[in-house]
Parts: structure tokens; C-alpha cells; sequence
């Protein structure tokens, strides 16, 4: 059993929190602490061993990835994170052939899913979705993305990506998440895990896609420094993270507005001139034209890293879930 | 015809609204939203009993006020606690022959299932699936309430436009 002791100054008490992940949830970002995210990205750290030589660690656990919406990079580091400890995948990737074209709701369908799976990660257009199958689902549920809301395991691989680019360590970086934060799920969720760090964060974006309101409210209220602006010039010398986000064109209910915001910004080779020698500029991609293309070959880029880190920690996730602390590196 | 004291009747001249036998009175509700009360407890009028509503009323506590009076039904505290969502200061009085036996004010429960709409379309209670809208209570007055599921946050507008 994992225990993690933390000192509570005023009243000199050890606190005792159970890090056993076995059978959990992986819902939202909000449910995760400063220790047990400090965890995970530990045990996604020590992964990297298993990424190189393989494992049997998940020999026969099946994971069954359930995709309603599209998806590159989480759907395959799952898949391949799930073969790298010597488990195996089952998965609905294309609705169209599935039962769904006849009408199956969502419920029916992970009632017979987790009959399949030793757990199911879960991406589907919906808010809520995921939250709504961990209440009937006895398998695990990993959410892998809903609607504009959450993207917790993402939230986890940028949080990675950052303490191993830059010193070690997240607290007291200064942080810029740009691009469309109304309708894009991987700013609001690393929003939310940031907020567990001690960091200056700041929200840049056309005022038509400023962060949801109950996201700064709820940032102020856990005392997070936050700044919104629409240019990130004035302060780009400052920044540690340079955080970029596709405008989330499908999500958009009018087109028109769409249109309005469509290539308002974009991150270029001119605007990195006197930056911090150690910035990082992260994406949780697919880029369509906000980062460009002369920026990937430069020190500053590590949203191709960021994927290499997305394995490591779904392979933490799935060992914690399915393994609990039973881990031996 | 029962003898009545000179207060008694100069009492019931004073009101709009005649005293009702065995019911409920919900008093103190917030001027203009009598019918939704009526509403987010689920009584259309069809169910029989004899319904009296008094709006913008004189208050001396709040200035105006509606009133409802439901005669033969006594409401269940679940259906009670829905009123704070749009009421917070109503009160509430059980009434068996002619006597207040209970009075309370109402309560806002600290989550609400299945009284009301998540107004987010993309939301999962929007969709075909099995389950009943679920909020928290974010804030007490002025009212506002935060969906369990998708995290939108609705006011006392989006709350009472749904009646």
C-alpha cells in the first residue's frame, strides 16, 4: 500500500493519503490533488523503462477504447501504452459500425462493454458522459475527452511535460494558455491542474473565446493568479509555457462566429525574438495553422515531446488502475 | 351560519383570499412567481383540488407578495424544498381544520435531482440516456446552481424561465 505523508503546519499532524489507484475513476482533473498528481507523473517517469524494453505487468487485462469523437494521439498512446505492459485492446472507433446507428444509447452500451474489458477509456462529444458511466460502470472508466469540458489525462501528460522540460519543477513557472479557450477542452483542464501548483497563469485569447467564466471563478476562489488579455507580446519574455490551442471550429454552434475568429492568431518564428532561453511551447495538437511550421525545429517546441510523455503516463494510469501500487520497477 | 367575533369577520374582510380548511399555504412568495411554484411542485390544476393564488399582494416584511392557498393536499417536504429555488423566503403552512399545525420556511436542498432542465443542449441529462438532471447549489442568494455533470452554472433567470 502507497501512503504519501504530508505535515500540516498548524497543528504539526501527518496527514496520511492513500495513493492506491487500484479500480479508480479517471473522470476529471478537479479529483485529483497536488500529491496524488505529483504521483502519477513519479510512477509515468519510472514507465520509461517499460516503454523501452516492454512488461508484463497488464498480461491479460484487456482495455477497451470506446471513441465517439476523433482522435490521433490519446486513442493510439492508450493502445500502445496498454501493449507496452503486456496487455491487450479492444475498440469501437468507428460508431458507424457499431449498434449506435441503431439507436443504442451510450448506457446500453458500456452495460455490455465492461463485460469485454478490465476497463474502458471513454471519449464521447457529451459533457458528462464519463461521469455518468463511472456511476453504473463496475470496470474503471478513463475519460479520453468530453465535449468542451474535460481532458483529464492530457491535463496530466502537459503537466508532465513541463516539470521534465523545465527544472524539475512546475511551481513558479509563468504560464500562457492561448488560443480558443471557450470550446477547448485541454486549456480548461490544464487550467484546473495548474491550479494545484504555485504558478502565474495567464489567459490569452479574441475575447470571443475567453476562458468559460466558471473556470476563472472557480481559479480565483482556489487563489490562482490569473490574467486574461487578447496579446501575448507584452509578457512573452516573461513566460516560461507557452501553451497554444486550435480554435475548436466543430464545436462551434454558429459558423459565422467561427469564421469571425479564424486564424486571429497564431504563434511565428519573429514573435520568439529575446524570449526566455528555457521556454517551452507546448500543444496538445492536432496544430491546423496556430503554431508555425518554422517553430518545430527550434529548442522552444516540445509539442511532438508531448507526445512521447502521453504514453508514459497512460502506461502510469493503467498500471495504477489495474495494478493498484503493485508495481515493481 | 357559525357566529364569528367583530375581529374575526373585520380578519376575513382584510383578506383576498378566504381561510382554508385543511391544505397548504405557501406564503411570502416572491411577487409574480405564484404559478411557478405551482409549476416546480408539479400541480397543473387538473388534479381537482380547489386552488387559490393572490399575486402582488401587500407584504409588510417584503413589500408585495403571492400567496397560494391548495386546499385537501398537505406537500411532501421534497416538494416543499423545490419552492427555495425560486422562492427562498416563502413559508410554508399545514392546515387541518382551520388550524396552522406546521409552519415552516422553505429549504434549499444542497443538490436537486429532476426538478429542472440543465440548459446545456451538449449536456448528457439532454440526451437518451437514463437520468435525471442533477445539480449542486454554488451559491444561496442570490440563487445560483452548478450541474453535477457538465459543470454549467444557471441563475435565478435561467432557472425560472424554464416554467
Amino acid at each position: 500500500m502507497s501512503y504519501f505523508f504530508i505535515r500540516e503546519e498548524s497543528n504539526n499532524i501527518q496527514r496520511c493519503i492513500n495513493l492506491n489507484f487500484l479500480g479508480r475513476h479517471v473522470i476529471s482533473i478537479k479529483d485529483f490533488s497536488r500529491e496524488e498528481l505529483d504521483y502519477i507523473l513519479k510512477v509515468a517517469n519510472q514507465m520509461e523503462k517499460f516503454y523501452k524494453t516492454g512488461s508484463n505487468l497488464l498480461k491479460g487485462k484487456i482495455l477497451a477504447t470506446l471513441f465517439f469523437e476523433p482522435s490521433t494521439r490519446t486513442r493510439l498512446s492508450f493502445v500502445s501504452a496498454m501493449f507496452k505492459l503486456g496487455g491487450e485492446v479492444i475498440s469501437l472507433s468507428n460508431p458507424e459500425m457499431s449498434s449506435i446507428v441503431k439507436g443504442e444509447n451510450l448506457t446500453d452500451t458500456i452495460e455490455t462493454v465492461q463485460n469485454y474489458a478490465d476497463a474502458i477509456v471513454l471519449r464521447h462529444k457529451a459533457e458528462g458522459s464519463s461521469k455518468l458511466m463511472s456511476e453504473l460502470s463496475r470496470v474503471p472508466i478513463i475519460n479520453g475527452g468530453s465535449g468542451t469540458k474535460e481532458h483529464p489525462t492530457q491535463a496530466f501528460l502537459d503537466l508532465l511535460t513541463m516539470k521534465n522540460e523545465i527544472n524539475g519543477k512546475i511551481d513558479g513557472l509563468k504560464i500562457a494558455i492561448c488560443g480558443d479557450l471557450k470550446y477547448g477542452r485541454t486549456g480548461r483542464s490544464l487550467a484546473y491542474a495548474l491550479s494545484n501548483y504555485d504558478i502565474d497563469l495567464h489567459f490569452i485569447s479574441p475575447s470571443a473565446l475567453r476562458m468559460q467564466p466558471e473556470v476563472t471563478s472557480d481559479l480565483h476562489k482556489l487563489g490562482v493568479s490569473v490574467q486574461e488579455s487578447e496579446d501575448i507580446m507584452p509578457i512573452i519574455k516573461d513566460l516560461d509555457v507557452i501553451y497554444v490551442t486550435r480554435i475548436q471550429k466543430e464545436r462551434f454552434p454558429d459558423p459565422a462566429e467561427y469564421e469571425s475568429v479564424k486564424g486571429t492568431y497564431k504563434i511565428t518564428l519573429d514573435m520568439l525574438n529575446g524570449v526566455k532561453d528555457n521556454l517551452i511551447i507546448m500543444h496538445p495538437l492536432p496544430r491546423v495553422e496556430e503554431i508555425d511550421y518554422q517553430i518545430d525545429k527550434t529548442k522552444y517546441a516540445k509539442y511532438f515531446k508531448q507526445t512521447y510523455y502521453g504514453v508514459l503516463i497512460r502506461m502510469a494510469l493503467l498500471g495504477l488502475i489495474l495494478k493498484g501500487d503493485n508495481l515493481s520497477f | 351560519m357559525e357566529d364569528k367575533s367583530k375581529s374575526e369577520i373585520d380578519t376575513e374582510k382584510e383578506l383576498r383570499v378566504r381561510k382554508i380548511k385543511n391544505g397548504t399555504v405557501i406564503d411570502h412568495i416572491s411577487p409574480g412567481n405564484a404559478l411557478n411554484v405551482l409549476k416546480i411542485v408539479g400541480i397543473t390544476g387538473k388534479e381537482g383540488m380547489i386552488i387559490s393564488i393572490a399575486m402582488n399582494v401587500p407584504s409588510k416584511k417584503s413589500g408585495t407578495k403571492d400567496v397560494v392557498k391548495i386546499e385537501n393536499k398537505e406537500l411532501a417536504p421534497e416538494e416543499i424544498n423545490r419552492i427555495a429555488l425560486i422562492s427562498p423566503n416563502a413559508t410554508i403552512n399545514i392546515i387541518r381544520d382551520y388550524e396552522v399545525i406546521q409552519k415552516n420556511k422553505v429549504s434549499l436542498e444542497e443538490k436537486i435531482r429532476g426538478v429542472i432542465k440543465c440548459l446545456n443542449p451538449n449536456c448528457i441529462t439532454n440526451g437518451n440516456e437514463p437520468v435525471k438532471s442533477f445539480f449542486r447549489i454554488e451559491q444561496t442568494n442570490p440563487i445560483s446552481i452548478r450541474c453535477e455533470y457538465c459543470d454549467r452554472i444557471m441563475d435565478y433567470d435561467d432557472i425560472t424561465q424554464q416554467f
